[in-house]
């Protein structure tokens, strides 16, 4: 398989001059200073994002006692938990200079049509979930051959997912409910707890992460990623297939929201067909307070997971305090501004 | 990437052009036509939106109604009852189609105050329900009296919880007029016979279960000596439930919800929850559709019409007056 070539004008991405693979790293010992200025940076940016995170958790456990909790700390990474999923598998899109705007109601969607899979087709509870989380990728999949072979850009083609994902979500449904119920063992997917003290939503959170974090740094996906972001001309003109690995990207951040998707079902323990608008601007405003850049070529799994406890944190904190709501939305915009200007200013900095 | 011909994008752009003028749930049970000079008379209706089984409710009710009447009646509401810039959409749209008689619950009473106009300079009559509209335009408006349901609630609190303790309230929202009535009318009844009763800030989580649940875990999380929780319609109330349960409270916290729905009714049967207001949405719907007939053969009516409000807890919620207003 071609090696991915020279790409101009990079700076972070896995496809800098020669092989970076971590192979050819074990077998040449006297590039490792190589590695140290950009891990180090890498680091330097994860370092301060999650310092962030330990400042606001202090800060309000000093404010208020109970905020700091063992109870409110599993809430907060409970209420974190849907959109932290659905963060992170747009974490790929959003590096590959693409947007997902159906994440929200696409989510719905896949909800929806598990809850038709388990409760009226009857399926057993592993098909069923494996169908809805493939359901899921599947219109990640339509998202991203839209985007990919059509030449709609990736704005549009996800905004007209998202209205059609939303009515197809309703017209399935009946406009109804679907209340899983009957279905043994369902709304444990998200609150039992195969580990005492955490909830089950949380653990799958956290497993998807090292996954996603896996795939972005150690797969040719992952490479590949970065290599579109960066500079997509030279990507394709080096020999990478970028429909289809867009299309790939596309349709994992879909497998995400299909997790996601069965996480909120099993939470409220019923597909509700209209909920879901605005959890896709959520899961952004997470991916780009961690430090992903919207423009793409740039970004991290462990900046996502931060940037989603940190929004999760404020507003659970804020409540705590009771801060009336209003001030509540003013403060975490606020928050976001501020992230992303930190960020703006960190990387102009470092910067060739 | 070169673009592929702006054939292809143009296509596209109509096309979505077209869904976002479509957007939302709408739905043509009579499959009307315009409506003038016609047969059957139209009558649209516009509501607040899909998101709780209530408003399925409203339209069996108007359904019903239409039948009777033997008009055509549409049926139509926004995603969620935060898109108040879509159901303004819809109401134009809806205007448009120039129906015989137009029935209407405002999300937010202002910003549908230049469309009220706009349906009078058309001789439309307008028909408020359930929220009703802050407007002189309307010939009446068929709902439940809002203050005085949320008032029988934070009666019933008052006495779950002893007459002393933290009450919370999860409304759905501010702007429309059920979220400020049902608010400020369990505030106020707590205020004037309860001085015992400490009521926390309100919070509003825009009737979205998830949000719902998640707030009110951390209300009882910042109190955990809270005695009662008031959910302000069914997504609140379903929210409240939720949190609740997750937090191991039931029974120990007294939580009162609105409106009905499968979740609140098994809630109510196992004890999750102590009770709750219901309205009478299918009276609302069928009350809104006769009270058009009426205006459009040109009747007197009433300045409101009140569909009725009633308290239900295990011990009542079989019975057949109760379970005649209830929905699933």
């Amino acid at each position: 398989m071609r090696r991915v070539s020279d790409a101009p004008a990079t700076k972070e991405t896995a496809t800098s001059a020669s092989s970076t693979s971590p192979r050819s790293y074990l077998a040449a010992p006297h590039r490792w200073l190589e590695l140290t200025p950009s891990l180090v940076r890498r680091q330097f940016q994860l370092l301060l994002a999650f310092a962030s995170l330990l400042v606001i958790v202090i800060f309000f456990s000093v404010v208020n006692p109970h905020f700091s909790s063992r109870s409110n700390l599993t809430g907060i990474l409970e209420s974190t938990t849907v959109v932290g999923i659905l963060a992170l598998g747009t974490t790929f899109v959003i590096i590959t200079g693409g947007i997902e705007l159906s994440l929200g109601t696409g989510m719905t969607l896949t909800a929806v049509l598990t809850g038709i899979f388990l409760v009226h087709l009857g399926l057993p509870l592993p098909v069923g979930v494996l169908c809805g989380i493939l359901s899921g990728a599947l219109i990640g999949f339509i998202n991203g051959t839209t985007i990919a072979f059509l030449g709609i850009p990736p704005f549009i083609a996800t905004l007209a997912t998202m209205l059609i994902a939303e009515g197809l979500a309703l017209v399935i449904s009946g406009a109804a409910p679907i209340y899983f119920s009957e279905v043994a063992g369902f709304t444990g997917i998200a609150r039992g707890t195969l580990i005492p003290w955490l909830p089950n939503g949380v653990l799958i959170l956290f497993v998807l992460t090292v996954i996603a974090a896996i795939v972005l740094n150690k797969t040719l996906l992952g490479r590949y990623t970065f290599a579109i972001g960066s500079n997509e001309e030279a990507a394709k003109i080096s020999g990478v297939n970028v429909r289809r690995w867009k299309i790939a990207v596309y349709t994992l951040s879909g497998a995400f929201m299909g997790v996601a998707g069965l996480v909120l079902a099993a939470r409220l323990n019923s597909a509700q067909p209209a909920l879901g608008v605005g959890y896709e601007l959520q899961a952004i405003a997470a991916v780009v307070i961690g430090g992903t850049s919207l423009q793409g070529g740039k970004g991290s799994i462990l900046g996502t997971l931060i940037g989603a406890l940190i929004v999760g944190t404020v507003t659970n904190g804020l409540r705590i305090m009771s801060v009336e709501p209003e001030w509540q939305t003013v403060i975490i915009g606020i928050v976001i501004l501020l992230a992303v200007y930190t960020d703006i200013l960190r990387r102009g900095r470092a910067s060739t | 990437m070169r673009k592929r011909g702006p054939g292809l994008i143009g296509v596209m752009a109509a096309a979505l052009l077209i869904a976002t003028a479509c957007g939302g749930s709408g739905d043509t049970p009579g499959g009307g036509s315009g409506g003038s000079g016609g047969d059957r008379p139209t009558i649209a209706l516009v509501s607040k939106g899909f998101q709780h089984q209530f408003w399925q409710a409203v339209r069996q009710g108007a359904e019903k109604a239409a039948e009777e009447f033997d008009v055509e009646v549409t049926f139509e509401g926004p995603d969620s009852e935060s898109e108040v810039a879509q159901q303004i959409d819809m109401l134009q749209a809806a205007l448009d189609r120039k129906p015989d008689a137009i029935g209407f619950a405002a999300l937010d009473s202002q910003a549908a105050a230049p469309l009220m106009e706009e349906a009078k300079r058309r001789d439309i009559p307008v028909i408020a329900f359930d929220s009703g509209v802050d407007s002189d335009v309307p010939l009446t408006t068929a709902a439940t009296n809002n203050r005085a349901a949320a008032a029988l609630a934070a009666e019933h609190m008052v006495e779950l919880i002893g007459g002393k303790g933290k009450v919370a309230l999860v409304v759905h929202d501010q702007t429309s007029v059920t979220g400020v009535e049902r608010r400020d009318g369990f505030i106020e009844y707590i205020k004037e016979n309860a001085p015992d009763v400490e009521i926390l800030p309100v919070q509003y989580g825009g009737g979205d279960h998830l949000e719902s649940t998640n707030l009110t875990r951390a209300i009882i999380e910042g109190n955990p000596d809270i005695a009662g929780i008031f959910g302000a319609n069914e997504g609140s109330a379903i929210g409240v439930i939720n949190a609740v349960r997750e937090l191991g409270k039931a029974g120990e916290i007294v939580v009162i919800g609105f409106d009905s729905g499968k979740a609140q009714i098994d809630a109510i049967k196992d004890g999750t929850m102590a009770g709750a207001i219901t309205q009478n949405p299918i009276g609302i719907g069928y009350e809104t559709v006769k009270a058009a007939v009426k205006a459009i053969n040109g009747e007197q009516l009433p300045k409101t019409i009140d569909t009725g409000f009633y308290w239900y807890d295990k011990s009542n919620i079989d019975d057949e007056e109760i379970q005649a207003v209830l929905y699933e």
